[in-house]
């Protein structure tokens, strides 16, 4: 294209310096210019939306590789992607390629949100190219995506969410249901936390806690080596708040886990298998298929891929998450009733009468929810002989110790701000 | 606390402890608070004047106090150098601490958030952590931004990222 417009360029100067044979020229220039309108015409070509996802396998079909995980029994029904809505919070080294991931999957709405512009320091990691420098992280990601997948509608909120006006926004766009029907209590079926600090995941976590939003937190360690995600359900699992950070907890000094300075690595690698494991499972709770995991750790320096379970806090910092918890407690008789229906539908549907005849050394199936049972009663009361616990087991934090020590003095708010202008005026 | 100069020590303990844990969202609770925080930061402001170590200026630069806005000086080879500060409270204050800016030192420093948020992780988060919700703005001033200063400004200016003002407006007219 470039070359076109040089000789465009040189035809007119030509055409300046003699002004005598010019109507053979002027033909010659508007052949040029209809070709270098077809040519922006073909790199700017997009396909058309798609209405309904089809398995036909053919090269022009963008599903037809996603529809076949049907075919594979994998996915009950794969198009159910294209009813879900899924909130992006950070998008950079994790969240836009998880973006890109959900994209090309054909999810249904993608809400976006980030404050920050892309930087030439950001191309050691995937997505954003050079040439979107300069524009806000969440307008360059949808500029990429709409292109991937016109189907995909894409929301960009270019905001701090950690400021009390960017917060409002941040939980007014979660709960706006829009036009379309559907059985959720929010405008989104999961949020995803790809953001890298800890003032921004405490404000997720409230967020979704109020809410009772299901979430999933990513992140990468800042010698980009390991990385982690975890599924937050509130009431239901461990909230973000429910463990103090490690320095609270241990009391260690921070300066054996962080080097000086504030600049954190980064690989394109770490950040890229913490995006696909984190959509995958995302892919997994929405679509309904394979395990959910809880929480699955990954360390690149030994391969290993740690899971675990976390509880909710009860003594929890944060109120919405107690209250959360309160709500999960009291529908258990309704869950444990839904699931007893459903084992028994399942033992109804299997083959009865005793697989074997003869049962010489009396081997009998033990129920192994009783087994759970009294397990956790165990854990929950008396301990094995030579073990204590080291806290107290109290409900409640007796935190109102020091209320009303200081408040006889002043009590007026203006006046205390006049007391201080007083002294900054000095 | 180890590792911190007597000078520092003696000063926090003098500045009045918080006690309601609230944040920008909780209505009356955070008007108590706000009035914990006026209270600190008047003692802390007395107490620097009265030992001849004033070295910040901040007010409320919203009725609802969730932002704050200031200057700050520090004083270099008996040269003062003054930077304009600000910052919001987070909605989840004061779990979470205030994140500090100095917007004329953006891009001077590696020490530095993006918008001029000043590095805080590694010597006063932990501490803001284990003392939640007793500590309020004016510890943050005093624990984050004053080691901030005195360990960053000295660099700055020997590096002549950061010029006095005096030096700046001779050399613009030259």
């Amino acid at each position: 294209m470039e070359e076109e417009l040089k000789s465009l360029l040189q035809d007119v100067e030509s055409l300046q310096r003699s002004q005598t044979k010019s109507p053979d020229s002027i033909d010659e220039m508007q052949q040029k210019v209809v070709r270098i309108m077809n040519l922006a015409k073909t790199g700017a070509s997009r396909r058309s939306k798609v209405k309904d996802m089809s398995a036909e396998v053919v090269d022009s079909n963008p599903y037809s590789r996603l529809m076949a995980l049907q075919r594979m029994g994998i996915v009950e029904n794969y198009e159910r992607i294209r009813e879900f809505s899924v909130a992006i919070v950070g998008i950079g080294g994790v969240g836009s390629v998880a973006a890109e991931m959900l994209t090309r999957c054909g999810i249904g709405r993608l809400l976006l949100y980030d404050y920050d512009t892309v930087e030439l320091a950001n191309m050691n990691r995937l997505f954003f190219r050079p040439d979107q420098v300069g524009m806000t992280k969440t307008d360059a990601a949808v500029q990429t995506l709409s292109d991937i997948n016109p189907d995909v509608v894409l929301e960009s909120y270019s905001l701090n969410i950690t400021t009390v006006k960017g917060f409002e926004i941040f939980t007014e766009s979660l709960k706006f249901q829009g036009s379309q029907k559907s059985g959720r209590s929010t405008g989104v079926d999961l949020v995803l936390s790809c953001v890298d600090n800890y003032e921004a995941r405490m404000v997720v976590n409230q967020a979704c806690n109020e809410l009772g939003q299901t979430w999933m937190e990513s992140g990468v360690s800042e010698d980009a080596v390991s990385g982690h995600i975890q599924l937050l359900v509130p009431g239901e699992t461990a909230c973000f708040a429910c463990a103090p950070p490690l320095v609270v907890a241990s009391g260690v000094d921070e300066r054996t886990l962080k080097r000086e300075g504030v600049c954190a690595a980064s690989l394109p690698t770490t950040m890229g298998v913490v995006a696909g494991l984190l959509v995958q499972n995302a892919l997994k709770y929405l679509l309904k298929f394979g395990q959910v995991s809880p929480y699955l750790g990954y360390n690149s320096l030994k391969d290993y891929f740690p899971t675990m379970e976390m509880r909710p806090n009860p003594q929890c910092s944060n109120l919405a998450c107690v209250e959360r918890q309160n709500e999960y407690i009291q529908t258990k008789p309704a869950r444990d009733a839904a699931a007893k229906v459903k084992v028994e539908a399942e033992a109804s549907a299997a083959t009865e009468g005793p697989l074997h005849l003869e049962n010489d050394w009396n081997i009998s199936v033990v129920d192994d929810t009783e087994m759970e049972t009294s397990n956790a009663s165990s854990a929950s009361g008396a301990l094995p002989e030579g073990l204590t616990h080291e806290l107290p087991s109290a409900d409640k934090y007796p935190e109102s110790l020091v209320v009303g020590e200081a408040s006889p003095v002043v009590d007026d708010l203006e006046d205390l701000q006049r007391q201080l202008d007083a002294l900054n005026a000095l | 606390m180890e590792g911190w100069d007597r000078n520092t020590k003696s000063a926090l303990t003098q500045i009045p402890l918080l006690s309601t844990r609230a944040g920008p969202r909780d209505g009356a609770a955070w008007t108590q608070r706000l009035k914990e925080e006026y209270r600190a930061l008047i003692a802390y402001t007395s107490m620097n004047k009265a030992g001849d170590n004033d070295w910040f200026r901040i007010a409320a630069a919203n009725p609802e106090g969730t932002r704050w806005e200031g200057t700050c000086w520090y004083v270099h080879n008996l040269r003062r150098y003054e930077f304009a500060l600000q910052f919001d409270i987070p909605v989840t204050y004061p779990a979470t601490a205030p994140e500090i800016e100095l917007p004329q030192l953006d891009g001077k420093t590696h020490k530095m958030y993006r918008g001029g948020k000043i590095c805080l992780t590694v010597h006063f988060k932990p501490l803001w952590a284990k003392n939640c919700p007793r500590f309020g703005i004016a510890h943050a001033l005093c624990l984050g931004l004053a080691p901030w200063l005195a360990a960053e400004v000295p660099i700055l200016v020997d590096s002549g990222m950061v010029k006095h003002k005096d030096d700046e407006a001779s050399s613009t007219e030259s």
